[in-house]
């Protein structure tokens, strides 16, 4: 699992269409940032839990991302699969701001923001 | 005239009940009878309770006809539809047709049905004035629907309301007026009534309660509706829908016994033992119905008396009913106005608007009005019509079969309790052990085999689950899951083609509208049907919906084909599987310049470039883009390839220019979108080296012009195609091409192939519209033409010019 540290500033929540994601890289690897219909914003590691499809180009929908390579569906609050699949997915944490802006949880060390 | 050996039996009346008589009549004692049968109405035989459906845009004229031409004819039935009897010889056994026809008969049957009431206020008789009674004021209200604005129901019972729902439903402002201070005051008590009016307000209807009607005003048409307290209402349509009487006059005015009804004995015969009735138009121990359920009943005991067996004749029947207003689940059964010696169980769960009384009498259930959860219905309806003593359940019966029976671990405890009699489909009227028979003795292992053998779940569905159960418990485990209509997904109970039909009868464009107006379940639907609904209005309002991105899958999103590892692979069309130098090199120089691991030529005769970086895709499309190609839709449910064979111009055996020809239908299809991916080929002679015989649409080149085969599938089920017809020009192939890929996208359900779709439906379907009605197949064609006005952009030169940029570009790099 992914430590929180800092929260570092990655972007602004309309960058990210509802029902839509983007990518943020870090060292720690690809990280998936949705944003659903009632405008809340979730980060999981972009790997599903079973054969690392990316999670950023599944279908969100309610606070879930369906992985586009096998259907699973993942849920955004937990990282966890649901039904009857089982994996987990790394969460990390991440506040919007009064103005929009994301802030991203991750582990000390890559504090330095490069906002592409 | 010569005298038939059989006897000859004359059947008044072309109904549910008439033909429902003869249906049994054909099951105990086949070619007994001479049949004719007499129809007032100049159409075939069909399912009345499903107008409102049809009303509502739910349902199609040809889904509710119930016996077809072939029917009759295959029964020797003479059907004169159309000409009404109006008079009966009884002392020589003759009746006479309005047209002129002089029939005899040994036994007479009467199904005449029964009149809708018309109130004689003043202007009652006006133009626009209407009843709710058989598919011509059907017709009638869709044509009225698509010019008039304004809609006034009088009468807020089961018809009215249902006709008020679908007028509204075809987009009229629509007004109910009712006497009575609650809706349906007849089947509903006072809290579920105003449980019912708050939700169809909520859909648009305005109800007016005790409401009483003065005159109708305007001069030849209608202008509107005055109440006797001096509101009045603007109407360019009245619907009359106060009730109805039995239709007894043909009866009456021959001298048969009549009360409210045309009266009859337990065995369905009349004051003269030769002459039978059922259905609406008879009185039966005092009572008249207005529902088919008893009707199956009466049929049953007509049909034992006509084939001269004794049975046990009808014994009256306890009634239950359901409103078929869409998302509105309602039921009510047996007596619930209360009285003398009842007592009532309330059960409310506001926040789910559930709504259930239960009235007892004596230990006894005697009545059930449920709204909003409406599953227990069958279950109480069974104990009223037994007489169970619920003492036992007494405490716990409120929360329905599922909390008393442990329900949850046993799937099929719904139905193994009920008894051999107990209906489970009450469109048809087919009972627990009829189904049950015919899966025994027929063999029968999925729902389309119950509902082809014994019509159970083939109308309005709402027992689908119940017939499905029933089909799991007598199979055991020999039960293969079925193949019907089956909801689209978890966030609705609504199944494929009752989406499509909806989006189309209530005008919608967009998703968001589609989730609300269908009352989907969930904020914004699941991976599974935001696609097909997507689909669904793409392909109703070409150039009008408003299409969703995040609806499509991502590989339709980003218009590249994501692989295992999380790339993508990119086709650029090559027409026809036709390349040159110039595209090759272009191929080549993308393949260096993006470090392109893999180059393989496709199935389907193009070139695929596998592993590309997401990253990348935008820049390989604009080098692609420069060379002239554009993206080969690998990745959609659209149109895919065209293979061609080489044809007359270099094969020594072609007899048509193959080629040229798939380049042509390439150019005119690609870019639209479909239910799945679509497949073509044209090979030049029957050798069939393009393999046209496993394509959605294939073409076989012969002499004498061009077979067009169809519905062929290369998939997991390998399926060769069906022939559809044969042509003899270019233009004709290209244009039935058009139209078969019309009908295709109009109806098979989402990511349903052409191969499952054309078994589903039949080929004869397919062929009845597209090659034995021009005008059918030109409409296909132009509707065709019409959607790809705006289709065939392509998305590459888009993407690479920055559209959807977000989706090809990091957010953020980090560290
Ligand atoms: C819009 C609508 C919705 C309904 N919904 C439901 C429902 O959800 N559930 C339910 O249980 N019931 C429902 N009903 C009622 C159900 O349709 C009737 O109970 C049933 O059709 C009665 O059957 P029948 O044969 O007695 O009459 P009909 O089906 O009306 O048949 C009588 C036929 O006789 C013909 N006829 C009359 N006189 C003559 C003559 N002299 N010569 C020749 N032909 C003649 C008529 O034209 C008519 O076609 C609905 C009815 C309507 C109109
Ligand atoms: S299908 Fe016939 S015309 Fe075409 S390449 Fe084969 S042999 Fe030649
Ligand atoms: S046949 Fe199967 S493995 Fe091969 S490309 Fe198609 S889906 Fe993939
Ligand atoms: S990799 Fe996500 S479902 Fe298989």
């Amino acid at each position: 699992m992914v430590k929180a540290s800092t929260f570092t500033l990655v972007g602004q929540r309309d960058d990210i269409p509802r029902l839509g994601s983007r990518r943020v890289r870090t060292p720690a690897g690809e990280i998936a940032l949705f944003r659903t219909s009632d405008d809340k914003v979730f980060a999981l590691r972009n790997e599903c839990p079973h054969k690392k499809g990316p999670l950023s180009e599944g279908i969100v929908h309610g606070h879930s991302v369906t992985c586009p390579l096998h259907n699973w569906v993942i849920s955004l609050e937990t990282g966890e699969a649901q039904g009857a699949d089982t994996g987990c997915t790394g969460k990390l944490a991440v506040e919007v701001r009064d103005d929009g802006s994301i802030y991203l949880a991750i582990p000390s060390g890559m504090a330095e923001a490069a906002v592409a | 005239m010569t005298k038939s050996k059989k006897p000859r039996l004359v059947i008044v009346g072309n109904g549910m009940a008439g033909i429902r008589t003869l249906e049994e009549l054909l099951k105990r004692a086949p070619d007994t009878y001479d049949v004719t049968v007499f129809g007032q109405e100049p159409r075939l035989n069909y399912n009345r309770i499903m107008l409102s459906p049809i009303l509502a845009g739910e349902k199609a004229y040809q889904d509710i006809i119930l016996n077809d031409w072939d029917w009759y004819e295959a029964n020797n039935i003479r059907l004169h539809a159309g000409d009404p009897v109006i008079g009966i010889d009884q002392k020589r056994g003759f009746v006479f047709s309005a047209a002129g026809r002089k029939v005899a008969y040994d036994k007479l049957l009467l199904a005449t049905g029964s009149e809708p009431i018309v109130i004689p206020v003043p202007g009652h008789k006006k133009n626009g004035v209407i009843t709710f009674r058989d598919m011509k004021d059907v017709e009638t209200m869709i044509d009225g629907a698509g010019r008039l604005q304004h809609a006034v129901v009088i009468g807020g019972g089961l018809l009215g309301l249902e006709a008020a729902y679908g007028l509204s439903t075809l987009g009229m402002k629509v007004t109910v007026l009712h006497l009575a201070p609650h809706l349906m005051e007849r089947q509903l008590d006072t809290a579920a009534g105003t449980l019912l009016k708050q939700e169809l307000e909520r859909r648009g209807l305005d109800i007016i309660l005790e409401a009483d009607t003065a005159e109708i005003t305007g001069d030849d048409r209608v202008e509107g509706v005055r109440l006797k307290d001096g509101r009045s209402f603007p109407a360019d349509l009245v619907v009359m829908a106060v009730g109805i009487r039995p239709n007894t006059w043909l009866a009456r005015s021959h001298g048969l016994a009549t009360g409210r009804g045309i009266l009859v004995d337990d065995h369905m015969i009349t004051s003269n033992p030769d002459i039978l009735a059922i259905g609406e138009c008879v009185e039966h121990r005092g009572l008249c119905y207005g529902l088919v359920a008893p009707i199956w009943d009466m049929a049953r005991a007509a049909a034992d008396t006509l084939a001269g067996s004794d049975g046990k004749g009808y014994q009256g029947s306890a009634i239950s009913t359901k409103l078929k207003v869409t998302g509105v689940d309602l039921f009510s059964g047996g007596d619930f106005s209360g009285g003398k010696g009842t007592e009532d169980i309330v059960f409310r769960d506001a926040a789910r608007g559930v709504y259930k009384r239960l009235v007892v009498k004596e230990n006894q259930l005697i009545g059930a009005v449920l709204y909003g959860d409406t599953g227990d219905g069958p279950w109480y309806f069974q104990m009223i019509k037994d007489g169970t003593d619920i003492t036992p359940l007494r405490g716990t019966m409120a929360f329905g079969q599922g909390f008393e029976e442990g329900a949850l671990s046993d799937p099929f405890k719904a139905v193994a309790d009920l008894p051999a009699d107990a209906e489970i489909c009450g469109c048809n009227g087919v009972c627990k052990g009829t189904i049950q028979t015919a899966i025994t003795e027929g063999g029968l292992t999925s729902l389309a085999e119950v509902r082809a053998h014994t019509k159970a779940s083939s109308s309005c569905g709402s027992c689908t689950g119940l017939v499905e159960k029933l089909i799991g418990f007598t199979l055991g485990d020999g039960y293969v899951a079925d193949s019907g209509p089956k909801p689209l997904c978890g966030c609705t109970s609504l199944d494929h083609g009752e989406v499509r039909r909806l989006i189309v009868a209530k005008g919608i464009k967009d998703i968001p509208s589609v989730f609300q107006a269908l009352e989907w379940r969930t904020p914004d639907g699941c991976h599974t049907c935001r696609p097909a609904v997507n689909y669904y209005l793409l392909c109703a309002w070409p150039g009008e919906y408003q299409d969703d991105a995040r609806a499509r899958f991502i590989n339709e999103r980003v218009h590249a084909n994501i692989q295992k590892d999380g790339t993508y692979s990119v086709v650029p069309r090559m027409w026809g599987g036709v390349t040159s130098a110039k595209e090759l090199r272009a191929i080549a120089d993308v393949v260096d310049k993006f470090n392109i691991p893999t180059v393989k030529v496709t199935g389907g005769q193009r070139i695929d470039l596998l592993g590309i970086k997401k990253d990348d895709l935008t820049a390989v499309w604009a080098d692609l883009g420069a060379a002239g190609m554009v993206s080969g839709h690998a990745y959609g449910k659209s149109l895919r390839t065209v293979k061609t064979c080489v044809g007359t111009d270099w094969c020594r055996f072609g007899t048509q220019d193959s080629t040229g020809l798939g380049v042509k239908l390439e150019h005119a299809t690609w870019g639209s979108w479909m239910p799945h991916k679509f497949k073509m080929a044209v090979s030049g002679c029957p050798r069939n080296c393009a393999e046209a015989t496993i394509k959605d649409f294939g073409i076989v080149c012969v002499d004498s012009g061009y077979e067009l085969h169809v519905g062929g599938n290369g998939g997991i089920h390998v399926r060769a195609t069906d022939l559809l017809c044969k042509v003899t020009t270019e233009e004709e192939a290209i244009e039935y091409c058009m139209a078969f890929i019309q009908m295709y996208r109009e109806e098979a359900w989402y990511l349903e192939r052409t191969a499952p779709w054309i078994e589903r439906v039949g080929i004869d379907h397919i062929r009845d519209r597209l090659t034995s009605d021009s005008e059918v197949r030109i409409k296909l064609r132009d509707r065709f033409l019409l959607s790809q006005k705006d289709a065939q952009d392509d998305p590459w030169a888009a993407r690479a010019k920055g559209v959807d940029a977000h989706e090809y570009q990091l957010l953020a790099t980090i560290g």
